[in-house]
């Protein structure tokens, strides 16, 4: 009996050692096919309100690919951020610009094989470069297990001493970048 | 898990996003696929933060802000596309040509 859950014995090790790396890779593997299925179907459907719905399944999926590496602030903001706010943005400016809302054929120009061929070129020269460069390395989250603020587990907390400790200044300059793009797009988009 | 897997999911969707900013024609469609690039980098920042320190993912959530000013603007601008000329198709945006 134990000698034939000795393949499962992987199992127990991932959840009693300090790594969890075999749930985190199928979870890792499961979303990264239906990121990848999603955004296709945002570059591909002719329907363009389910182009947005379909591109809620991928920053989703980034959420969760900012879990896997234990970046819980940043996935919990990009959920905010993006699902709550660009999202519907989106589905806005759908709206207002009386987009088609059902099938429609003109949303493709001609240059698909262009597109097709470029995009293929760029993945296979970015893959080619990653995979000579960065081979097998595995995450080791070295940077994290430093810090004191793994043994709290208040990760949150070190990220916001970084943010208002060493890069304060880009962060203030980012708030008058968006104020400034907030009153760019009033101006635009109010009628006179 | 290997840094790798992350690397090539996000050069997917990297690539993926180039296409759809080639092939669409709709103003909205072409921020969209912006997005799924500017998701893309995002992946990578955070990737490498696991090795360099929190910078990276400080620099993500900078991101994010930039990303969320820039459909805005940019919405704007396709907005007013739309009201000047009755459609979004950026590909008849041909006045420029000489």
């Amino acid at each position: 009996m134990i000698a034939a859950l000795a393949p499962l014995s992987f199992l127990a090790q991932s959840a009693t050692g300090n790594s969890f790396d075999v749930p985190a890779n199928v979870v890792f593997y499961i979303v990264a096919a239906f990121m990848v299925f999603a955004a296709i179907r945002v570059v591909t459907t002719d329907n363009i309100v389910h182009a947005a719905l379909w591109l809620i399944l991928v920053l989703s999926g980034v959420g969760l690919n900012f879990l896997l590496l234990q970046a819980e602030f940043v996935a919990i903001t990009q959920i905010l951020v993006y699902l709550g706010a660009i999202v519907v943005l989106f589905l806005f400016g759908i709206m207002l610009t009386r987009a088609p809302l059902g099938r429609a054929d003109d949303l493709d120009n001609n240059m698909r094989p262009i597109g097709v061929a470029v995009g293929l070129l760029l993945t296979a020269v970015i893959a080619f470069a990653l995979i000579r460069t960065f081979g097998n390395d595995s995450l080791t989250f070295e940077a994290y297990a430093g810090s004191q603020a793994v043994a709290g587990n208040n990760r949150t907390t070190a990220l916001a001493n970084e943010i208002f400790g060493p890069q304060l200044i880009p962060f203030e300059v980012l708030s008058v970048l968006l104020t400034a793009a907030l009153i760019g797009a009033i101006v635009l988009a109010r009628r006179d | 898990m290997l840094l790798n897997q992350f690397l090539l999911l996000a050069a997917i969707l990297f690539s993926i996003g180039v296409y759809g900013v080639i092939v669409r024609r709709n103003g909205v469609l072409v921020l969209m696929s912006i997005e799924l690039i500017l998701n893309s980098v995002n992946i990578n920042l955070i990737a490498f933060s696991t090795y360099h320190g929190l910078g990276g993912q400080v620099f993500a959530l900078f991101v994010i802000a930039v990303a969320a000013a820039e459909v805005g603007v940019g919405l704007a601008i396709v907005l007013l596309i739309y009201r000047n000329r009755r459609s979004v198709d950026i590909d008849a945006l041909d006045e420029l040509k000489g």
